[in-house]
């Protein structure tokens, strides 16, 4: 029997094997090599990729560089969504590497938000867990901790350092033991065949008849066309950090040992391979 | 000034007895008592818009200027950059000049999230408040 602590650990040290090509059509002085890494699934793309970045601009003039940005297969990917739940929602079930396609020109503006500096990342990240506080505490956690400490939540992450992350972000997962769980769990279901973006409701993780509510009772909830009836095959999979969770499992305990940093649990919902 | 598109997707309210300032469009059908739509409840709209739509409340801070019109009718799948390019154009700022916006006065959304999906979670009597601001205001 493992302990539910190491769930945490092994949510935080998940990889993923990629492969960066540099789009066709850029324009380099001679040829560019494609660059494997290991990306973390719980941290953000423009956060970890500073190698990729010199490793292609390397090769290119000056003139030709202009803000770096990710695809996959002809859809921009969005930096501000952590690197695990965009594998998760574009490239579940094909093989690895991920071949992640570089661009430095023609900006989609549409789909992307600017990433200029690590602030905008960090700023985004603190602003996910304050919203997420908000959620499971009306703020008091968040709101009760120093500058030190929310900067400790980002530096932790960003350097990679779980203990570091851990020590702060483990009173945002406390509750007072007579509630059972947090007021409403942080979530967003995002599915793969729409263009709409996530799914985003309250919701309590226990029952009016204080029975616990299960990531099934969120889907049935919030989004029915997840769920598949009865005698019906199974049409979608249900995606957290590359696991098909069952739907049997408590909310609360999800909320608490399967949430990125950013204290949201992100769910995808995607076609079931037919083969 | 808001004229041109953005009416069709924010549209100004008159609380009760407040003149509604600039392109009273939507005024005209806010005396008809209409059944609230489901999730917003209270909503003083012409039936049709009252599913679509829902009421924000803009509040500015510190020296930021006010709106003369608080209450707002948004689409709500407006994003909140389709709302601060509205504030913008609304207050005459530059396009340079940066404009944020804040749910509960804590924290910033997304320039992506839906104003529905904000309103679903952290809105409260029938009604979405936002504080905007120049300058960072809060974190």
């Amino acid at each position: 029997m493992t302990d539910d602590k190491d769930v945490l650990r092994d949510v935080w040290f998940g990889r993923i094997p990629t492969c960066f090509t540099l789009y066709q059509d850029e324009i380099t002085e001679r040829e560019a090599e494609p660059y494997y890494l290991l990306l973390p699934r719980i941290s953000y793309l423009t956060l970890v990729t500073d190698k990729v970045k010199k490793h292609f601009q390397k090769v290119m003039r000056q003139e030709e560089i202009n803000e770096i940005w990710f695809e996959y297969e002809g859809t921009p990917l969005k930096w501000h969504y952590p690197i695990g739940l965009l594998f998760d929602l574009h490239a579940s079930n094909t093989a690895l590497p991920w071949n992640i396609t570089v661009h430095f020109k023609n900006f989609p503006e549409k789909d992307l938000l600017h990433c200029h500096s690590k602030d905008v990342i960090e700023a985004h990240f603190m602003a996910c867990i304050k919203e997420a506080d908000a959620l499971k505490h009306k703020s008091q956690v968040i709101n009760e901790m120093q500058k030190k400490d929310h900067k400790q939540l980002w530096m932790g992450l960003q350097n990679d350092k779980f203990e570091q992350f851990w020590a702060i972000n483990r009173k945002l997962m406390e509750y007072p033991p007579e509630d059972n769980g947090f007021r409403y769990i942080p979530f967003r279901i995002y599915q793969a065949t729409t263009e709409r973006p996530f799914i985003q409701k309250l919701f309590r993780p226990i029952a009016s008849g204080g029975q616990l509510h299960t990531l099934g009772d969120l889907l049935k909830d919030v989004c029915p066309s997840a769920i598949t009836p009865e005698d019906g095959e199974k049409k979608t999979q249900i995606m957290i950090h590359g696991i098909e969770p069952m739907l049997e499992t408590p909310i609360q305990w999800l909320s608490e040992h399967m949430s990125y940093p950013d204290n949201f649990l992100h769910i995808s919902i995607i076609p079931r391979p037919t083969d | 000034m808001a004229e041109d598109g953005e009416q069709a997707a924010v549209s100004p309210q008159g609380e009760a007895g407040e003149e509604a300032a600039e392109g009273g469009a939507a005024a005209a059908g806010a005396a008809e008592p209409v059944p609230p739509a489901a999730g917003s409840p209270g909503t003083e709209e012409p039936a049709g818009d009252a599913k679509k739509k829902i009421d924000v409340l803009l509040k500015a801070v510190g020296d930021t200027p006010i709106m003369r019109t608080k209450k707002w009718a948004v689409e709500r799948t407006r994003t909140i950059q389709g709302l601060v390019d509205f504030i913008k154009k609304f207050l005459k700022l530059m396009a340079s000049e940066q404009l944020f916006i804040y749910v509960n006065q804590s924290f910033a959304p997304s320039p992506d999230q839906e104003v529905g999906t904000l309103y679903e979670c952290f809105g409260s009597d029938g009604k979405l408040v936002l504080h905007y601001c120049k300058t960072q205001a809060w974190g």
